[in-house]
């Protein structure tokens, strides 16, 4: 892993223009801070350093000094302290900038030697870019297009490497594209810790293989897809589906688990092809497990709720229903709602005055980026006063409350009450108004379904396990007979006598800022896209499940109390 | 805006007559009669077609019968009306272009969209797009405008290939496999 950066700034020069960078930076991360590119292969920001690509050549030079008396050599001609140039090119990704470093990334011999290594790494490259998923996106095909000579002087047979290997159930490898950079075998070993690459034989036989008797499985593997700097790798999912040109990325949060992993959904008119991570270095680095790439499936699931009837009708049927059991209604929440979703369902329990429930989910976490909290959102639900303790995985209470007839009305916002603990007889005591995005037994058992949207066609808010409040775009467009749920809540709020309150996301954000002092700083669109982090003091008593994963400890105090 | 007072001269005695008009204009059509014909009695007569015309844009398959379309969707992205559509999918392991691995699943060309400008036949690396002399489309409905995969393989038939680029892949591949260049 590359060193965290220290806070004291050293001043380096690159191509004329002068940074102060913190101490430990290399020459690729500071060359990207004046703009300028240095292409590299093997370099990964988040991985360690191994310069085996060297694509990433540059010139270095140090200000001239006295070698004795330790005073700077002026250089008469500039009237400026003379650079002692080092004759040969470094790699930039392994020289750290150090106080009055010089770099020259431009020059000629440097653009020579990146024309030589691009030479070198296409001589044996299968060219196949119209089948390579991996065009458009591919950085030897970038890098081709500023440092390939048009044609190629290589007049022997190119090698003959297998083309579809299969390294894992959701990995592809084809060798002849390998440029063999070793971002795979470092992630694996170093992020995943599970060392199961490497690179087999020598010279040009070298090729990339699991170890023997195992397979590329873990729940990461997908990444090494991601940072592939080549097609070499790609992913089974995505294998020949789409070109990447033709998708549109939104900015999206990962679901499964309270770590919230920043997401990019790939789709093209409407339909999502793939979910890739996105870079935040407060929360996932670069990364994301394999699992929450599937997510978009949910979206054209078969057993996903529609309905023919208009909303107005829908809430009108709700309302019937609910004002048929005034004072024995209760509300179930859910911590897979998004931040403004439960403060409507909050608004909607105080309307009817019923008393809110929230099923808690949990897991193994692996101590990277999936924590034993499956749900995305538990602390936006206290946030926004939903709940003031942490929830249970059953509904218990609540399936006494049934039992003795206290409650006779159950408004579930996307959970299925069944697998809570609620049985099928206690069903059956009750009348359901369901919010829902899949049938499930508590849809099927519902007197009124209102299907709302999943994720990725919505906007909204979550707060994740280190309180960090992070937005989600809407990707593609709801299908027909789908209802927006903030619009639903809002629409049923209203009617059941509670305060009228906007369902567009931006003026309900008016209203959140003004309302809960936690949310007092911000608005949904001046929130960044790396998400905010928020005061988590009010909640600090509470003992949250989540153990240890990427950038993130649980409060010392937890330890404290577990203790 | 100026107002220019047009001159109004009287007609001549030869003018008022008419006779000059109408012996200039029938001398036209005497001399018409008499030459050759210059108009075609479409459709029982078809035009010489050029051999750079750019007619309807065709899939074509190489001498050995592979479709070479390969689905990499550049003339999708590079259609000006977006007049094509493509589904791709892989080739299975177990036919014998496996070698190529990907080909298009569907592939529809809407002739109703479509402007003849040459655009997909320029852009495609397998040289698998043709616009060919075709130049009549019709059909009674929208559906019937766009060519599917069958029909544009039916349109576009076999065309001599330079290169057989495909085929000296698995040339090689085959040489490795009985310990060839590796």
């Amino acid at each position: 892993m590359i060193q965290p950066a220290k806070p004291d700034l050293v001043t380096v020069n690159i191509d004329g223009k002068e940074i102060a960078v913190p101490k430990g930076t290399n020459v690729i991360d500071a060359a990207r801070q004046v703009g300028v590119d240095v292409p590299h292969y093997c370099y990964h920001p988040k991985l360690s350093v191994v310069g085996n690509c060297r694509m990433c050549l540059v010139e270095l030079g140090m200000p001239a000094v006295d070698p004795v008396s330790k005073a700077p050599i002026m250089d008469p001609a500039t009237g400026r302290q003379k650079v002692n140039w080092i004759p040969r090119p470094q790699i930039g990704c392994a020289t750290y900038a150090s106080q009055g470093l010089h770099i020259r990334t431009q020059t000629a011999q440097i653009k020579d030697c990146r024309e030589g290594v691009t030479e070198f790494l296409l001589i044996n490259h299968p060219l196949d870019c119209p089948i390579c998923d991996k065009a458009g996106e591919c950085m030897l095909q970038e890098q081709s297009t500023g440092y390939g000579r048009g044609y190629s002087r290589f007049i022997e047979n190119k090698n003959v490497k297998p083309k579809r290997t299969l390294l894992g159930p959701r990995v592809v490898l084809d060798d002849e594209r390998c440029i063999l950079c070793s971002r795979c075998i470092r992630f694996c070993k170093e992020v995943a810790k599970d060392d199961v690459l490497g690179f087999i034989d020598r010279g040009s036989y070298s090729t990339l293989t699991c170890y023997p008797g195992k397979a590329l499985e873990n729940n990461y593997s997908l990444n090494t897809v991601d940072i592939c700097p080549v097609g070499a790798l790609t992913s089974t999912d995505f294998r020949f589906k789409m070109r990447v040109w033709f998708l549109k990325q939104t900015n999206s949060i990962d679901t499964e688990s309270s770590v919230g992993a920043n997401t990019v959904v790939w789709s093209r008119e409407g339909v999502i092809h793939r979910i890739t991570p996105r870079r935040n270095d407060e929360v996932n680095d670069t990364w994301m497990a394999d699992s929450g790439r599937l997510l978009y499936k949910a979206v054209g699931a078969e057993n996903r709720l529609a309905s023919k009837e208009t909303l107005d009708a829908l809430i009108a049927s709700a309302a019937d229903v609910l004002t048929d059991a005034e004072g024995a209604i209760a509300v179930v929440g859910s911590g897979r709602s998004s931040v403004e979703e439960q403060f409507l369902t909050r608004k909607l329990a105080d309307a009817v005055k019923a008393r809110v429930f929230l099923v808690a989910r949990s897991g193994a976490g692996d101590g990277i980026l999936i924590s034993s909290d499956r749900n995305p959102n538990v602390r936006g639900a206290l946030i926004t006063g939903l709940i003031d303790k942490l929830p249970s995985e059953r509904l218990d209470t609540l399936a006494g409350g049934i039992d003795s007839g206290e409650i006779k009305a159950v408004i579930s916002v996307g959970e299925d009450l069944t697998s809570a603990g609620i049985t099928p007889e206690q069903l059956g005591k009750i009348s359901i108004v369901h919010f829902g995005t899949h049938a499930n037994s508590t849809s099927d058992a519902a007197k009124v379904v209102v299907p709302t949207l999943t994720v990725f066609e919505k906007a909204g808010t979550f707060v994740n396990q280190q309180f960090r409040l992070q937005k989600f775009a809407k990707a593609v467009p709801a299908k027909p007979g789908m209802h927006d749920d903030l619009d639903a809540l809002s629409r049923l709020t209203a009617a059941m006598g509670g305060a009228s309150l906007p369902s567009d996301l931006h003026e309900l954000w008016e209203v959140l800022t003004k309302e809960l002092p936690a949310l007092a700083t911000t608005t949904y669109r001046t929130l960044p896209e790396t998400g905010l982090l928020l005061d988590a003091t009010p909640w600090s008593g509470l003992r949250f499940p989540e153990g240890e994963t990427l950038h993130f400890k649980p409060a010392a105090s937890e330890e404290g109390v577990k203790a | 805006m100026a107002i220019i007072p047009v001159d109004r001269r009287p007609l001549s005695f030869a003018e008022r007559t008419y006779l000059p008009q109408i012996i200039s204009g029938l001398s036209t059509t005497w001399k018409r009669l008499v030459a050759p014909k210059e108009t075609l009695e479409y459709p029982e007569q078809r035009p010489e077609i050029p051999a750079n015309y750019r007619g309807v844009p065709t899939l074509v398959k190489d001498p050995h019968g592979r479709e070479k379309c390969v689905s990499c969707q550049l003339c999708e992205f590079v259609c000006p009306p977006k007049a094509i559509r493509i589904t791709p999918g892989d080739i299975p392991a177990d036919s014998e272009n496996a070698h190529v691995e990907k080909a298009p699943k569907e592939f529809e060309i809407d002739m109703l969209r479509c402007i003849f400008c040459g655009l997909c036949q320029e852009v495609c690396p397998e040289e698998a797009i043709w616009l060919q002399k075709q130049y009549s489309m019709t059909g009674y409905t929208r559906a019937e405008m766009v060519n599917d995969k069958q029909r544009l393989y039916e349109l576009g038939g076999t065309l001599p290939d330079d290169h057989f680029k495909w085929d000296r892949k698995k040339e090689a591949e085959e040489a490795a496999a009985q310990g060839g260049h590796h």
